[in-house]
């Protein structure tokens, strides 16, 4: 078997998804590359690298939420320096979500694969390793259910289809109490702000890996009982839309 | 006050005293920031560095007030004990690790703290570019929160790491220094 051609994955976020001995049968993303090819990055002679340790040691950790809280809300306020209004800013959040989003789902899917679980099963059935998700539906249980897993260990609270018949392609994913937002007070000149559009983006980043083009945004919808209640919308283009007809006809699940 | 002692003082907390949160999460969050602050300084990794210290003070001034409420430890004899209290106690509690502290001076105001495991820097790889792996340090942003949170009890101190596992050393190692403790009142600080 080939080795993994990890110098094409070289990037300096976090390279979720490749792991060296699994790799060659299950990476399913071709990668070009150069001949005249030299290893650059140096490695440490004990073999300290992610392609040595496996990618589920970290998979039932757990860190301290204030250290979450901290990074997080530095992450907010540099980026509140270098913006000019609240629209910029969640764009800005949702821009660092957003590569997030394209390698969860690679995690995601070779954690399914390996240990052989149910957890995807809404996307495949349970004698056959799971495919990635021909239809919307399929996608959005993914997002609501084992990629809200991951990321906060529970599911998110509710997955709607919009009601408007002007708005087929819009979809709400809503999180009661997101985490995101738990350490996150937002001034009252700026109550239109919600810092979970950081999740938006790695939602958006699950749905472009997915082949499923989206915008995705985070909107307060509080409650009395719920006051940092969050809907994420999901707004899939008009490719997306088009295909799903199709594959409905095909009767494609 | 023991190394041992400060090991289970942390372990303590760990297990009793401290909300956790999937330790992925916070990985890739951190992951994303020093992203961006790649992306933002056109990998001026000086600058990156720079950023990562300033934020890493800015947690550190909050994190103290959080390490005093879920310790109830008190002020440190001397500058060994503050090591092993920032390394069993304080790294346990915000990273769920206890580096080492070894490579003491004689005079016992400097030490080295090496980690085994960095849970800051899991699925990172630095990019391949001839320059991240001699300049930039991943973890930089934990310099800051030392020298933040020690400032808000008058220890000032001077951080920087030596070596880190991601630019291909065997170790990763950050040196620390005692400057001075701090006599009268807060220095102003504008950061």
């Amino acid at each position: 078997m080939a080795a993994p051609r990890h110098s094409a994955m070289l990037s300096i976020s976090n390279n979720v998804g490749t792991p060296q001995s699994t790799s060659s049968d299950k990476t399913q993303i071709a990668q070009p590359q150069s001949p005249a090819q030299t290893p650059g990055l140096r490695v440490p002679s004990n073999r300290k690298t992610i392609y040595d340790r496996h990618l589920n040691r970290s998979r039932n950790a757990e860190l301290s939420r204030a250290s979450f809280a901290y990074l997080f809300a530095e992450m907010v306020t540099y980026a509140q320096r270098r913006v000019t209004g609240i629209q910029d800013l969640e764009k800005r959040l949702n821009e660092q979500g957003y590569p997030l989003g394209l390698r969860l789902l690679d995690l995601l899917f070779y954690r399914a694969t390996s240990t052989s679980s149910s957890a995807l099963s809404s996307s495949s059935t349970s004698s056959s390793p799971p495919n990635r998700p021909l239809r919307i539906l399929a996608l959005l249980h993914l997002i609501h259910g084992p990629l809200w897993r991951l990321l906060f260990q529970r599911s998110a609270d509710a997955l709607e289809h919009s009601v408007s018949p002007d708005t087929p392609n819009e979809y709400m994913i809503t999180d009661n109490d997101p985490l995101v937002n738990t350490y996150i007070s937002v001034p009252r000149e700026m109550s239109m702000l919600n810092c979970a559009a950081y999740i938006a983006g790695v939602i958006e980043g699950v749905c472009d890996g997915c082949g499923f083009e989206a915008k995705v945004s985070a909107h307060n919808q509080p409650t009395e009982m719920w006051p940092s209640r969050t809907v994420f919308l999901v707004r899939f283009g008009d490719t997306v839309m088009e295909r799903e007809k199709v594959l409905e006809r095909q009767g494609v699940k | 006050m023991s190394t041992n002692k400060a090991s289970r003082i942390g372990e303590e907390i760990w297990k009793t005293r401290v909300d956790k949160v999937n330790a992925e999460l916070v990985t890739l969050t951190y992951g994303t920031i020093v992203a961006q602050l790649c992306q933002d300084y056109n990998s001026d990794y000086q600058e990156v560095n720079k950023q990562l210290d300033k934020m890493g003070y800015n947690i550190g001034m909050r994190l103290i007030e959080d390490f005093l409420a879920k310790s109830g430890v008190g002020r440190c004899a001397n500058f060994r004990e503050t090591a092993d209290m920032i390394a069993k106690v304080g790294f346990k509690i915000f990273l769920n690790v206890a580096p080492t502290v070894t490579n003491w001076t004689s005079d016992n105001n400097q030490f080295s703290l090496i980690f085994d495991d960095n849970p800051l820097a899991d699925f990172v790889e630095l990019p391949d570019d001839g320059r991240a792996q001699d300049e930039l340090w991943f973890s930089n942003i934990l310099c800051g929160v030392l020298r933040g949170s020690l400032e808000m009890v008058q220890v000032q101190i001077e951080a920087h790491f030596v070596s880190d596992v991601l630019r291909g050393d065997d170790t990763t190692e950050m040196r620390v220094s005692l400057v001075r403790y701090i006599e009268d009142e807060m220095p102003p600080e504008e950061e």
